[in-house]
């Protein structure tokens, strides 16, 4: 299958994806900000939607919408208490949107499918480079965070009372996430992002006690989902969407 | 050590403590007691530096790094890091993501100290109360602090487990850690404390541990 370059770069796409994926997620997870993924990845939908309307490529629509969001519902929701509801009236606004400049714009149901659904095997080797740039960056900045970030995402109380300025962390993570929905939503779609970025490393947390291994044990499952996805879908000629949400 | 100076402090325009006089000289375990609402959270926020006060002078000698272990955190059973992952949360948050050789030993240090070495592997989730506790005084430890403010820590024990608390701070105090215990338990003030304030209701009075019993029957 690797002789096709479209299943090349799918493979090299979805492998990047998995393991910033695997990563973010297990934060995520114990931020318990996985309803606030899914947000995002509606949020992300919007601005594909809008980019579709104003004739820019749909990363740059995500990316705009995304990180102005994120930023937006973080500040909005600082008590947690408030945090679902402001969540979910901002996702009833989004999906609202999204639709709105769907249907302001001429080209319609194939841009909402690409959208939602993502392109795996429809993807550029322009697009797998931006693709890897984004990753290593994401990737570089969790690094450099990693300490504070682990502290402020597996004792928020304790964090509070060290030296870790809190607030800055968060705000960063938002920005972060936000860039990860938006490129992962190029490859498996707005709809299912969400799945990628918390269910490894949700099953993750069940098999270790150190953050690391999570981090390793997260990123192997969401491989293995992408792999076996898109192996499945080679071999069926079904979409790999599909798989995805079924591994 | 610290020294507080006619403080007043309190939140917007509401007073919460009001012309408060205290020394704390290094090495001592002062026991904080008082029912709730009398300000011992509001007198813990100044000594943290995260309320200014109202009037008067709080004053903290220079280099001196003050540990907090929190009263209320809520971690379920399903808490997925190690005892010793939970206690290295605490190491400096430089860039480098792994634990150096010197940072290892350090977590091992305190681990023995808050005799959590045998129980390190454990899950944290599925630790009792005690050894939670103990937990998170390990976690504050690790930054080697010189003061050392306890919320309410024996607050949720058995009376066992707060004694074994106890015991291993009053260790710590001997070996030169200035500790303050917030409390509303007189017996464990009496046990462990060297000195004691008592906060009630706009009137502070506080001295070595001796005169507890004194102050409290003149009253």
């Amino acid at each position: 299958m690797f002789a096709l370059s479209f299943m090349r770069h799918a493979f090299v796409a979805g492998t990047l994806i998995a393991i910033l994926c695997g990563v973010i997620g297990v934060f995520v997870v114990a931020r318990q900000m996985s309803f606030m993924t899914h947000t995002l990845s509606e949020i992300g939908f919007a601005g594909g939607s809008f980019a579709v309307f104003a004739g820019w490529s749909t990363l740059h629509g995500m990316m705009l919408f995304t990180i102005l969001s994120s930023v937006l519902v973080g500040r909005l929701s600082v008590k947690e208490s408030r945090r679902e509801a402001v969540i979910s009236a901002v996702s009833a606004l989004f999906i609202g949107l999204g639709i709105l400049f769907l249907s302001l714009s001429s080209q319609s149901a194939s841009s909402a499918t690409g959208i939602l659904f993502g392109s795996v095997v429809g993807i550029s080797a322009a697009e797998v480079n931006q693709l890897v740039i984004l990753s290593v960056l994401i990737l570089g900045i969790l690094v450099i965070l990693y300490r504070a970030l682990k502290f402020t995402s597996f004792d928020r109380v304790g964090a509070q009372v060290s030296s870790i300025n809190e607030t800055a962390i968060s705000i960063i993570f938002l920005l972060v996430l936000a860039v990860s929905v938006s490129v992962t939503a190029q490859i498996v779609g707005s709809l299912l992002i969400f799945i990628l970025l918390t269910l490894p490393a949700a099953s993750a947390k069940y098999f270790t006690t150190g953050v690391a291994k999570m981090i390793g044990l997260a990123i192997l499952f969401a491989l293995l989902g992408t792999w076996v996805g898109l192996y499945l879908s080679y071999i069926t000629n079904w979409p790999v969407s599909f798989f995805h949400r079924n591994d | 050590m610290i020294t507080l100076n006619h403080l007043s402090l309190g939140y917007g325009s509401k007073g919460v403590i009001s012309d408060l006089n205290l020394t704390i000289a290094k090495g001592e375990f002062l026991v904080v007691v008082g029912e709730n609402g009398v300000g011992k959270t509001t007198l813990i926020k100044s000594l943290l530096g995260q309320l200014a006060p109202h009037a008067g002078k709080l004053t903290i000698a220079d280099g001196v790094k003050i540990g907090y272990v929190p009263q209320f955190r809520n971690l379920d059973s399903e808490y997925p890091l190690s005892i010793r992952d939970f206690v290295a949360l605490n190491v400096r948050p430089t860039w480098r993501p792994w634990l150096t050789q010197v940072e290892r030993q350090q977590v091992e240090t305190v681990l023995a100290k808050t005799n959590l070495t045998r129980l390190a592997d454990r899950p944290l989730g599925l630790a009792s109360g005690g050894e939670k506790q103990r937990a998170y005084l390990a976690q504050s430890l690790l930054a080697s602090p010189d003061l050392l403010i306890l919320d309410e820590s024996t607050a949720s024990l058995d009376p066992d487990s707060k004694v074994e608390l106890l015991s291993l701070v009053k260790q710590l105090q001997t070996e030169g850690l200035t500790i303050i215990f917030v409390t509303h338990d007189w017996d464990l003030a009496r046990q462990f404390g060297t000195h004691f304030l008592h906060m009630d209701a706009g009137c502070y009075r506080n001295g070595p541990i001796a005169e507890l019993d004194q102050h409290l029957g003149g009253k």
